[in-house]
């Protein structure tokens, strides 16, 4: 066969294998920031913990554990990770699976385990995501994450993370008229959030003049475009909707989990100011929940840079390409707003532990549609919300659309 | 960047060295990096090895300022993603120019130069640059 196959026969294939409604019957997250008296397993055990106790469920009840981890081997000189959770939190013998996929890996973390709930195979599934970041020097740490980039022909070439977002960020400039004011607003914006977050790495506001003087980090990104280097861990608990009233009187209901891939290197991209991988994720995604873009009351986003942010918006179909940035300069993303988005600060203010941030990203929905999170940045009646997860400059994306009903 | 062994660099040398990538026979496309499928022909498809001009544009620009410890000795140097004129794009570093006057749509051209030195035993590593197609360059020398 020469042809793709299209894309309509993939979506039959996905409600063929899905057998029953998911539901997240526990959610919870670490601090994040720099936890120096905590080492991986540490961070792990405080999240799997936490969200045991609050289902009030045996960690003998669960059947299988999937981790998201972007590189224990070089932030702390551990793989292995699946069992070493496993067995730190106590679960052996049940099948226990890391999953790496750089930034995207709590993503698909939490993809992998929808489906093994969904499929029928397992009824309560740990997804968890863990990241420690500050063992080593930034330079290793920055050489660990440069690896979800094409080595051979990016890094290479002396390209930095933020030096590929800083393209992209050159050429939306270029093409669609964003100033540097309103990537500083995302910043400002996600420093508000993040101060009410008692979760979050940084809990400082930060002002328009503060972020625009900023040391540069690599044109036009300046030190506040970029999220910091974080540790943390979060943990997410599955069960078929069915039976999930038994541990929660409020169950979140995964409407869907989609992921998709492009290309690693963003030279060889369709258009480097927009994410296929999103695109496609997303338009899956809204799909299979059967739910409109208007519908949904918040967005958690990749801002792994303020310029992920604005793109995010456009990619996943709440703005027209080039149009993104406009929602963030006239304010709809603060919560109040008509699109709140990374109410919890965000990767910007929240922190980034790599591994880790798709699952936390999962755990503030859950939190915002329960209406459990600190007031200020509560969405009021959170009925839907999504949460969007990318790998590197935008080779993988995760797209999950939750709801309370 | 942790250190690199040489056949990692040897292997890619002649691609690097001369701005070597591939082309499908059968519908004339062309790959940077070189790729050994053509996703449109697929197994009809017949690669081959294909020298690039080394003429381009700049599509898109940064200037780093915070670079890893092998690049560090250039900072603020300019990384650009350069359209060649074949159609594919290359990432490389932008020479013989000031970043304050790089732009979108600047017309380059390959050079050779040196990419980066690793501590103690590591080898040095040469590959493509670019640098401005209008002579503007040698009032620099």
């Amino acid at each position: 066969m020469h042809c793709m196959r299209e894309a309509s026969v993939y979506t039959e294939v996905d409600m063929m294998y899905k057998k029953r409604d998911v539901a997240i019957i526990s959610a919870a997250a670490t601090k994040c920031g720099e936890q120096w008296d905590k080492g991986l397993k540490d961070l792990a055990w405080e999240a799997g913990v936490k969200a045991v106790e609050e289902a009030g469920i045996s960690g003998k009840d669960i059947e299988y554990l999937v981790v998201g981890n972007m590189s224990g081997g070089m932030f702390v000189g551990q793989e292995h990770i699946g069992a070493l959770v496993a067995d730190f939190l106590g679960l052996n013998p049940i099948p226990s699976l890391r999953v790496e996929g750089a930034c995207a890996s709590g993503g698909i973390a939490f993809f992998q385990g929808y489906m093994a709930v969904a499929s029928g195979l397992y009824d309560i599934v740990a997804v968890g995501g863990v990241e420690k970041m500050t063992d080593v020097e930034q330079e290793h740490a920055t050489t660990a994450l440069s690896g979800a980039m094409d080595f051979e022909w990016e890094a290479y070439f002396g390209a930095t993370f933020p030096g590929i977002y800083a393209l992209m960020a050159r050429r939306y400039m270029y093409e669609y008229g964003l100033k540097k004011e309103t990537l500083a607003k995302v910043a400002v914006k996600n420093h508000y959030h993040g101060s009410m977050n008692s979760l979050a790495h940084f809990m400082n506001r930060i002002s328009l003049e503060e972020a625009l003087s900023a040391p540069m980090v690599a044109e036009p990104l300046g030190k506040y475009d970029c999220c910091p280097i974080s540790d943390g861990a979060a943990l997410v608990i599955l069960a078929p909707l069915e039976i999930a009233r038994k541990y929660t009187d409020t169950p979140i209901i995964v409407k869907s989990s989609v992921m998709a891939s492009d290309t690693l290197s963003l030279l060889k991209r369709r258009d480097i100011c927009t994410l296929d991988a999103t695109v496609n994720a997303a338009e899956k995604a809204f799909r299979l929940a059967h739910i409109e873009r208007s519908q949904v009351n918040l967005i958690e986003v990749h801002d792994c840079f303020t310029i992920a942010e604005v793109l995010a918006i456009e990619d996943l179909g709440f703005a027209k390409k080039g149009e993104g940035w406009k929602v963030c300069d006239e304010g709809q993303t603060y919560v109040g707003g008509n699109l709140p988005v990374n109410t919890d600060g965000g990767l910007k203010a929240s922190g980034h532990p790599v591994g880790a941030t798709g699952v936390k990203q999962i755990v503030e929905i859950v939190k915002q549609l329960r209406g459990e999170v600190e007031r200020g940045r509560q969405v009021n009646n959170a009925e839907i919300g999504l949460a969007h997860n990318v790998g590197g400059s935008g080779a993988t994306a995760v797209v999950t659309i939750l709801a309370r009903r | 960047m942790s250190h690199i062994a040489p056949p990692a660099h040897w292997r890619r040398a002649k691609e690097r060295y001369r701005l070597l990538g591939s082309k499908c026979e059968n519908c004339g496309s062309t790959f940077f990096p070189p790729t050994k499928v053509c996703p449109k022909c697929r197994r009809k498809g017949r690669i081959v090895q294909t020298e690039f001009s080394g003429k381009g544009k700049i599509y898109s620009y940064t200037i780093i300022h915070s670079a890893p410890k092998m690049f560090e000795k250039y900072t603020p140097y300019i990384l650009a993603l350069v359209e060649l004129e074949e159609g594919p794009k290359v990432m490389s570093q932008i020479v013989d120019c000031k970043p304050e006057e790089v732009k979108i749509g600047m017309a380059v051209e390959v050079c050779f130069r040196k990419l980066f030195e690793q501590d103690g035993e590591g080898i040095i590593s040469y590959g493509f640059k670019f640098r401005p197609a209008d002579n503007s360059w040698k009032s620099l020398q």
